[in-house]
């Protein structure tokens, strides 16, 4: 049996610069910065008062008029998952059941959906008409909560919050009934869902997969908690956009985000036979953990990092030569991107001085689970234009790090492109993506 | 990608388990052939006011026992300390070195993976509650967010809420082994660790890794979760008696228990094990993963999509449906789950349904949630080793429409040569895994 080639046929993104792929991919390539002073609440006291908030939206006009009820149960995250999916089944021109229920032309136990998430966050919002029926001298009581408390919250709060509902949600909208997973790997959930996605094709379980991650970081308990282990910047809260510096000498921390990026994997064959528009082929995956302690942050030489990248190549059959883009995950956080520069420079050695490095949440913040997906989203638009846009925030490069990030936009063509990320706990990834030639 | 499918075969090689049954494979498995009900009144946190006050925690655990590092995992939530204790037993098992920089073992750590169905981490109630408190206006039902980050800013522990996410127990546990091959994690519910267990397999098969640590572990014994779980109805009230409270197939079945707890598989490339001459306890033979599509409430009302995913994992095996032995359930105790996963085996096993012996080990160690697959596989490398299925308990009332052979009550011996152990999960998440008796051929 030969093998099987695996391809990416749509693409759907939503980010602070947009709220579609078409949009973000604009505001890239215009620098625009889509980071803001928090609005979702105030955060006035908050070390870090910035993020990359998503424009206003209406879920009901991303679903079918049928399932304008279920929106009731979407959390934050899973409507830009949502968001996200809509764009990219239209976009490859799959015919869902969302899409047109009389034109259907996939076979929905033939496509597989693997959707990256974060731990979502309750609103305090919405507990807290329970909460304050559950004190007793100032302090909570849960004896109150369970007697009087518990009985406010709403039947089906529970649903809301589950990571795996960003993937339910879409594949009752679309039907979408093969193997489905969510993968919750923080940062890098976005990377492995892709890849992981792309297996379930090569190894026959699926002919078609919806693949990426989406995560609603701008919520009081996330940013506080990136707050609090450190992660955040709390020097620009009066200069957003110059606040996310990744790579740079003055780099202080990350700004969170909401966001989210999905794709449309298809096996080559039924792409071909549909004549479907193919962004790129999926070349392969590389994996592997950073282990330090304390682990919110990744080991100083990035071997984890490294070890992705050498095995992604090595699945995809290339050396560093080939490659033509590397998006980081570049954070902004000066010790993890010192690590992060560090361990790309080993798995590329000299090529490190060729090859373009263009981080992007200068721009669109850090998407935590989001941000794997719109990196590549990213990517297969730099792919298609032969266009690498111009990095932001990074004036003067961070010592240790010898990356030749892309300061000025170029006209490239790019053969292979390669995303890379890492997350607090460790996990690194690395997805290689190749030009599609027939 | 340019990787050639391998077929490598795939074998377990080592287990181990912490759960409300013990914190060792032979305890647990003692018990359950003994039909004990791991499940009493809740004591992690104050329940005695909820609709369910009771549940089965894991007791007396000391993560102490099993590392030498206490240091490194003591903040870890709760998941993440019996992921240790169960990722230490496997891993000793297997001939596996923990807790070194220099393993003696001969196993490459970048052919060594970890693949995890792990869940969330409690919240610092009274942070969280507390923060809610200060800062809520009853009279204007609005937040004041400068006294809501007071409180937070003040009560919420840096580790701890990192410990809170959900990808924390895998990294553990590459500390713990020094695995540097994939890693991944995944949380699709109730059906996570048989998820996390089948696409670790493919990982192997596909010649991505040689060894992969594989499972789940999950504690939703929190009061967010059992809230959460009690609103859904989905919760057993039946607080004067816990432990009958989780009755599979029963007419009088009324939800299921809370349990938690981590099981640990260790998955190994034939090659690899035989290499290493390590002991081979059962061989991976099918994996099947498919979706309802129907609803986020509830299962699809025929078992659509249970039934895709357990016909996959048959066609994955290359058996037929008279060749498998023994059924796992999910059997969770719910109205619903049960009734729907009686249709979906009768669909699968037409007329033979009723021959396959089919039980749920819930009733004894409740439901795990996202560790719960991988503890009941567990259960059925055990069964084939020792030629014995374990009971349903609390099976003293059956539902008339249920009416498949549920091993009611008793253990039963019996040649078991292949298992299929099948979870569902909230949202229409359906997961099988099939292992047989290894055999050369």
């Amino acid at each position: 049996m030969g093998r099987t080639r695996v391809v990416i046929t749509g693409i759907g993104a939503v980010s602070p610069l947009g709220l579609t792929a078409v949009k973000t991919w604009e505001g890239l390539c215009t620098g625009r910065c889509g980071i803001g002073r928090i609005t979702a609440f105030e955060p006035a006291k908050f070390d870090c008062q910035i993020g990359g908030e998503v424009e206003q939206y209406k879920i009901q006009q991303y679903v079918p008029k049928a399932f304008r009820k279920m929106t009731k149960l979407m959390s934050r995250d899973i409507e830009l998952a949502v968001i996200a999916a809509d764009e990219a089944v239209r976009d490859s021109g799959l015919i869902t059941k969302a899409i047109d229920e009389q034109k259907v032309n996939i076979n929905p136990v033939r496509m597989a959906i693997n959707v990256g998430a974060g731990l979502i966050s309750c609103d305090p919002c919405e507990l807290a008409p329970a909460v304050a029926k559950s004190i007793t001298d100032g302090k909570f009581d849960i004896q109150k909560w369970g007697r009087d408390g518990l009985g406010l919250v709403t039947p089906l709060w529970l649903l809301k919050y589950l990571p795996n509902m960003l993937a339910c949600h879409i594949g009752i909208i679309h039907d979408i009934q093969g193997p489905s997973n969510t993968i919750t790997c923080a940062e890098v959930s976005g990377h492995l869902s892709i890849a992981e996605a792309a297996e379930v094709i090569a190894r026959g379980s699926a002919d078609i997969a919806l693949a990426g991650g989406a995560e609603a970081k701008i919520n009081p308990v996330l940013i506080m908690r990136q707050c609090l282990i450190k992660r955040t910047t709390s020097r620009h809260n009066g200069d957003p956009e110059n606040a996310c510096r990744p790579f740079d000498t003055e780099a202080s921390g990350s700004v969170f985000g909401d966001g989210g990026g999905i794709v449309i994997l298809e096996n080559l064959e039924t792409a071909q036979k549909r004549g479907a528009k193919i962004y790129a082929e999926y070349a392969g995956v590389g994996q592997s953990a950073s282990i330090n302690h304390p682990y919110e942050h990744i080991e100083p030489d990035g071997k984890g990092i490294t070890i992705a990248i050498e095995n992604a190549m090595a699945q995809a059959g290339i050396t560093p030569k080939d490659i033509d883009l590397i998006i980081p995950h570049g954070t902004g956080i000066p010790q993890d991107d010192v690590a992060e520069a560090k361990g790309i420079e080993a798995a590329m050695g000299n090529e490190i001085k060729r090859i373009p490095v263009w981080p992007t949440k200068s721009m669109l913040s850090n998407t935590g689970a989001g941000s794997g997906g719109l990196d590549v989203v990213a990517a297969l638009c730099a792919m298609r234009d032969g266009l690498i846009p111009a990095a932001k925030n990074c004036v003067k490069k961070a010592a240790g790090c010898n990356l030749n990030i892309a300061t000025t936009a170029q006209k490239t063509k790019i053969r292979y492109a390669l995303c890379c990320g890492y997350t607090y706990g460790g996990q690194t990834a690395a997805v290689v993506l190749r030009k599609f030639e027939s | 990608m340019a990787s050639e499918k391998t077929n490598e075969r795939v074998v377990i090689t080592g287990m181990g388990i912490v759960c409300p049954l013990g914190h060792d494979i032979e305890t647990m498995w003692q018990a359950v052939l003994a039909g004990k009900s791991g499940v009493d009144k809740t004591t992690i946190f104050d329940a005695s006011t909820f609709p369910t006050t009771f549940s089965a925690e894991v007791k007396n655990y000391d993560v102490t026992r099993f590392t030498k590092n206490p240091q490194l995992h003591k903040d870890g939530n709760r998941g993440s300390r019996f992921a240790v204790g169960a990722t230490v037993q496997a891993c000793k098992q297997a001939g596996i070195n923990v807790e070194t920089n220099n393993p003696a073992d001969g196993i490459d750590r970048r052919r060594m993976g970890i693949y995890l169905g792990a869940g969330e981490g409690a919240a610092n109630h009274q942070a969280f509650f507390g923060a809610i408190a200060a800062g809520w206006n009853d009279q204007t039902n609005q937040m004041d967010w400068a006294k809501w980050t007071d409180v937070a800013a003040f009560e919420m522990r840096a580790m701890h809420e990192l410990e809170q996410e959900a990808n924390m127990p895998a990294a553990h546990l590459a500390m713990l082994t020094g695995a540097r091959g994939p890693i991944r994690s995944c949380l699709t519910a109730c059906a996570a660790s048989t998820q996390s267990t089948g696409e670790a397999a493919m990982l192997i098969r596909r010649g991505d890794a040689d060894i992969m640590i594989a499972g789940g572990a999950h504690s939703m014994i929190h009061p967010l979760g059992q809230t959460g779980f009690n609103r859904l109805t989905a919760l057993s009230t039946r607080n004067d008696s816990p432990q009958t409270a989780s009755r599979p197939f029963t007419a009088s079945r009324d939800g299921f228990v809370l349990g938690e707890g981590s099981a640990i598989v260790i998955l190994e490339g034939l090659s690899s094990a035989k290499k290493r001459g390590v002991k081979i306890l059962a061989e991976i033979i099918g994996y099947g993963s498919s979706s309802d599509a129907f609803r986020v409430t509830d299962m699809h009302e025929e078992g659509r999509g249970a039934i895709a995913a357990m016909e996959a994992a048959i066609a994955d095996a290359g058996i037929s449906r008279e060749d498998v032995d023994y059924v796992n359930a999910h059997g969770t105790s719910t109205a619903e789950n049960d009734l729907i996963e009686t249709k979906a085996i009768k669909a699968v096993f037409k007329e033979r349904a009723k021959q396959v012996p089919v039980s749920s080990i819930k009733s004894m160690m409740g439901h795990l949630i996202g560790a719960a697959g991988a503890a009941e596989l567990i259960t059925c490398v055990l069964a084939i080793r020792d030629g014995v299925v374990p009971a349903t308990i609390n099976l003293n009332d059956p539902d008339p429409q249920l009416d498949l052979d549920y091993v009611p009550n008793v253990s039963r011996k019996m040649s078991v040569n292949i298992a299929m152990k099948e979870s569902f999960g909230f949202g229409g998440q359906n997961n099988v895994i099939i292992i047989r008796k290894y055999a050369e051929n």
